[in-house]
């Protein structure tokens, strides 16, 4: 198993690297001079000097890519003009918000989508399938910022029964309930599209394993229903959901971005916004690459659990 | 296409969802034309008018504009810019995805590396890095989105070109000369053309949510100019002291994703075969009984099937696969049931313990009586309790019949825990002896394999092992040696044979194979169109077969060393069981059928233990 998951990380490398690559080519689709277009208003003639002097952007693409690199790798990301402080720095801090939110959102989504469409595939065309084949496919067409504005109006405004938004409460704030508090209507909100894909996979996914000849076998041997279900088939049909959660983490990840601004939560994308909108540059670059870094870590740890459920995937 | 059609609009939730989008695409046409108030016309007096206000139908936004004419326009910029990018990414992800898979080799590995660089990033990542280089507006919004599933396209429609590519009439455009650009022009675009338009249809709904979402924050449509995104961002800081103006926006690209989402899955479900023959329905945990007619009575054998009748309702066709069979089986016997394959042997065998898969099958009548017990209609939990405690199945292909994800001593162990509450060392342990007492060699190691690393002969005994689990006093066994070879299959037969012999056990054997059931089985029942047409001792039915099918069957078995002897295959197919013909089944295969084998009930007579179902039989009995 170790040998496997060093494996897959060396994989992994050529990807980070088509990423850094990626990333580095659409930064220099900036119209004219990249210095001033990276500093914006921040262009005073000193800070472009120092731009050009650190970036190396004087040089020829290749010698600018490697140095880049190589400063990323020693974990210099540059610094934000706008914010005036490393951009690693703010990242890190950004992205415990982001994974509070999004780690939430993803768990939740797992969980209460697999359990929908097990429900829904073992009670096929009965009134629970129908009604979760319902909520599933409102759950998909409502936009996630749509739904978090909605919820806000609902249970923040005429309920009162959460805060409107934000991570802490200002005064007083700040222990674990207060954080659930904040994080129930984000969390619900991020997850409902992802729960919604889940839940359908999920069904079509029991449906398809329950017509097999081992099911037949199980219920053959006596296993109780119950655990022909949630044992046999499920095992069974998580070789399929599996992949789809991966996939799913990038959607849960990439919504963030809308729900952090409807909530004003303080992460990794209400920061990458707000740095587009200030063409703070250094600091897009830098979060694009270390979230989408993040998400390459994701999918082999999705692979590791895949070969973990699965003994017929050769480690 | 029709047939498409058809299927689509049958789908009411599709049909309503294409009356929904084809409505919001008519207004959205129709705007410049009716009479609406110019969108961007502020007037501050106006300011947040409620719905259904004089003028305002919708009401008005903080700038005192017509909600309802911001809508309309709104939701027509945004089709168009959700549209454009669709066409956009189809357009060059499909030819980067017909180059790679055309010309493939070094060519698709280059291309193909960068998609799945591509695709490793969170979407809109990637979309947030464009529209961040290239600055915010609609144009590069649109850029951004439609970058972004380029890679979709592109891998989606080079795996169907490396289909077609390999195919015959691409060689044969080769070799009459026409070069790379005419072939994939008139050649593959025609054929690739229909997967590109359902590959845009399903995507389309995603684009037009994606650049609402980066109008809505704000990288998009830039004042006064709005998309339905912005509308709504814009909206955003009044939500709480005005919430209409969030809701007509939000609620505009809720429906136009929801229908777009309804007629897609309608496409999806109309071009999947596998739903329209409504396979992927859910067998349920014990066989649907509606059961018709009088409750045969008790007998005093171990395991009864009487008159048993097991259909398959598919649609408005009854396929009657078993139709009245009775069998039955003392302690300590071994009974064969022969027949060609869909002649109702398995579905008879499956109908005891209310296996068959069902949907689409029904039991309609009949009684198995297992110790006078009537299983038939029984509760779950009964069957349940005697399933592979009393009576135990062996299938056929242990491959598909093992689960593949649970090592073979858990499956074992399952089946002893199921009835039997023992601690899990001790069920390892008893799953072990159930390996050795079938032979497995070097059982201790091979309990912790799964299917996959065993041989096909092994996982067969593991199948067995698996019905000895907690001896049982039936074991139905359905073709387990049809998938083995010959060796193996000698080994298997008399392992079964000794355990019938050594713990009292009786076995109802199915098969096709005379050879086995001359080896194995004490009397044989000969099964054909979903009834016994014959039965008696397995010799007496040997030597003297009375049915003209029965005496064609075992001439159809190849005899080693019996010289050239012609191998008589029986002409014809076995009827189609949903539209029996009335009379003997057999009769039109059959070269001794007369008049009057084709009218009326032909009726199973003999004297016990023999019975034919033949007016003319080859000999009497």
């Amino acid at each position: 198993m170790g040998g496997y998951i060093i494996k897959r990380l060396i994989s992994a490398i050529p990807v980070l690297l088509g990423i850094t690559i990626i990333v580095f080519l659409i930064m220099s689709l900036i119209p004219g001079d990249p210095a001033t277009a990276i500093l914006g208003s921040y262009a005073t003639p000193e800070n472009v000097e120092k731009l050009n002097r650190d970036l190396g952007l004087d040089k020829p693409m290749v010698q600018r890519y490697v140095i880049w690199l190589g400063n990323m790798l020693t974990g210099d990301l540059g610094r934000s003009f706008s914010l005036n402080r490393p951009v690693l720095d703010e990242i890190l801090e950004r992205f415990n918000a982001t994974m509070i939110l999004a780690g939430t959102a993803f768990v939740l989504c797992a969980l209460l989508g697999i359990l929908a469409g097990v429900v829904s595939a073992a009670r096929q065309y009965g009134l629970g399938d129908k009604a979760i084949t319902f909520v599933v496919l409102v759950g998909i067409s409502v936009p996630s910022f749509f739904l978090g504005m909605m919820m806000i109006l609902l249970f923040a405004v005429n309920l009162r029964w959460l805060p409107v938004s934000g991570m802490y409460a200002i005064y007083g704030g700040g222990d674990l309930p207060d954080l659930l508090k904040h994080l129930i209507m984000p969390a619900l909100a991020l997850a409902a599209v992802a729960t919604g894909v889940i839940a359908r996979l999920s069904r079509s996914a029991m449906l398809e394993v329950l017509r097999q000849d081992y099911i037949r076998t199980a219920r053959a041997k006596g296993v109780p229903e119950r655990r022909v279900i949630m044992g046999h088939a499920l095992r069974a049909a998580m070789v399929s959901i599996i992949p789809v959660l991966g996939i799913q983490a990038g959607f849960v990840l990439s919504g963030a971005v809308y729900i952090e601004i409807v909530f004003q939560w303080p992460g990794v994308g209400r920061m990458l916004v707000d740095a587009i909108l200030k063409r703070d540059l250094l600091l897009v670059q830098g979060g694009v690459v270390f979230v989408a870094a993040c998400y390459v870590l994701f999918n082999i740890a999705v692979d590791v659990a895949q070969s973990l459920l699965d003994p017929r995937i050769k480690t | 296409m029709n047939l498409f059609l058809k299927l689509l609009f049958r789908n009411r939730l599709a049909a309503m969802g294409a009356v929904v989008l084809g409505a919001i695409l008519l207004l959205v046409l129709l705007t410049p034309f009716l009479p609406l108030q110019d969108p961007d016309v502020t007037a501050t007096a106006d300011r947040f008018k409620r719905p259904f206000t004089e003028g305002h139908l919708l009401g008005t936004d903080h700038l005192g504009r017509d909600l309802l004419s911001r809508l309309l326009h709104g939701t027509r910029l945004s089709l168009a810019i959700g549209i454009a990018a669709a066409l956009i990414a189809a357009t060059i992800g499909s030819a980067i995805g017909i180059i790679a898979g055309y010309f493939g080799g070094r060519t698709d590995n280059i291309i193909m590396r960068g998609v799945d660089m591509l695709m490793a990033f969170p979407y809109i990542l990637l979309a947030l890095a464009i529209v961040a280089a290239l600055g915010p507006g609609l144009m590069n919004a649109l850029i951004a989105v439609a970058a972004v599933n380029v890679p979709f396209f592109a891998r989606n429609i080079r795996g169907i070109t490396v289909g077609l590519a390999g195919r015959e009439f691409i060689d044969a455009a080769r070799l009459a000369g026409m070069g790379h650009g005419r072939i994939i022009l008139t050649e593959l675009l025609p054929n690739v053309l229909p997967v590109i338009v359902i590959a845009m249809s399903t995507t389309v709904g995603w684009m037009i949510l994606e650049t609402a979402g980066l109008s809505f924050l704000g990288l998009g449509s830039q004042p006064p100019q709005a998309d339905l995104g912005s509308m709504l961002g814009e909206a955003r800081s009044a939500m709480i002291s005005h919430p209409h103006t969030s809701i007509v926006p939000g609620t505009m690209i809720f429906l136009i994703v929801m229908s777009i989402n309804l007629l897609g899955d309608g496409v999806r479900d109309a071009l999947d075969p596998r739903l329209r023959s409504g396979a992927l329905s859910r067998p349920r945990a014990t066989t649907l009984v509606e059961r018709q007619g009088e409750i045969p009575e008790e007998t005093d054998d171990l395991l009864a099937i009487k008159e048993l009748e097991t259909q398959f309702h598919v649609g408005n066709r009854i396929y009657r696969a078993v139709g009245g069979v009775s069998l039955a089986v003392k302690a300590g016997e071994c009974l064969g049931v022969i027949g060609e394959s869909g002649s109702g042997k398995s579905v008879t065998a499956l109908s005891v313990m209310g296996l068959v898969a069902s949907p689409p099958g029904v039991i309609t009548g009949g009684a198995v009586r297992f110790q006078g017990e009537d299983l038939i209609g029984a509760r779950y939990e009964t069957l349940r309790q005697k399933r592979g405690d009393r009576v135990a199945y062996i299938f056929q292909d242990p491959l598909s019949t093992l689960h593949p994800l649970y090592r073979v001593g858990q499956q074992l162990a399952e089946a002893i825990q199921s009835h039997h509450k023992v601690s899990n060392a001790e069920a390892r342990a008893r799953a072990i002896r159930l390996l050795q007492d079938v032979r497995i060699p070097n059982a201790e190691a091979r309990v912790d394999n799964y299917p996959h690393e065993m041989s096909g002969g092994m996982r067969q005994r593991v199948g067995i092992a698996m019905a000895l689990a907690n001896e049982p006093d039936v074991i139905i066994a359905d073709e387990p040696t049809t998938a083995l070879d010959v060796t193996v299959q000698a080994q298997i037969l008399s392992l079964l044979d000794d355990l019938r012999r050594d713990r009292g056990l009786a076995i109802i054997f199915i098969t096709h194979d005379f050879g086995v059931v001359a080896q194995l089985c004490d009397r044989v029942a000969v099964m054909y169109a979903g009834r016994i047409v014959e039965e008696g001792p397995t010799q007496a039915v040997l030597k003297a077969p009375a049915h003209p099918y029965t005496k064609r069957l075992i001439a159809c078995v190849p005899e080693l060393g019996g010289g050239r002897r012609a191998l008589a295959a029986i002409p014809g197919l076995p009827p189609v069981v949903d539209n029996l013909p009335e009379g003997c089944a057999f009769a039109p295969r059959c070269d001794k059928a007369q008049e009057n084998c084709r009218a009326g009930d032909v009726t199973l007579k003999g004297t016990a233990p023999r019975a034919v179902r033949c007016l003319y039989p080859e000999v009497a009995v």
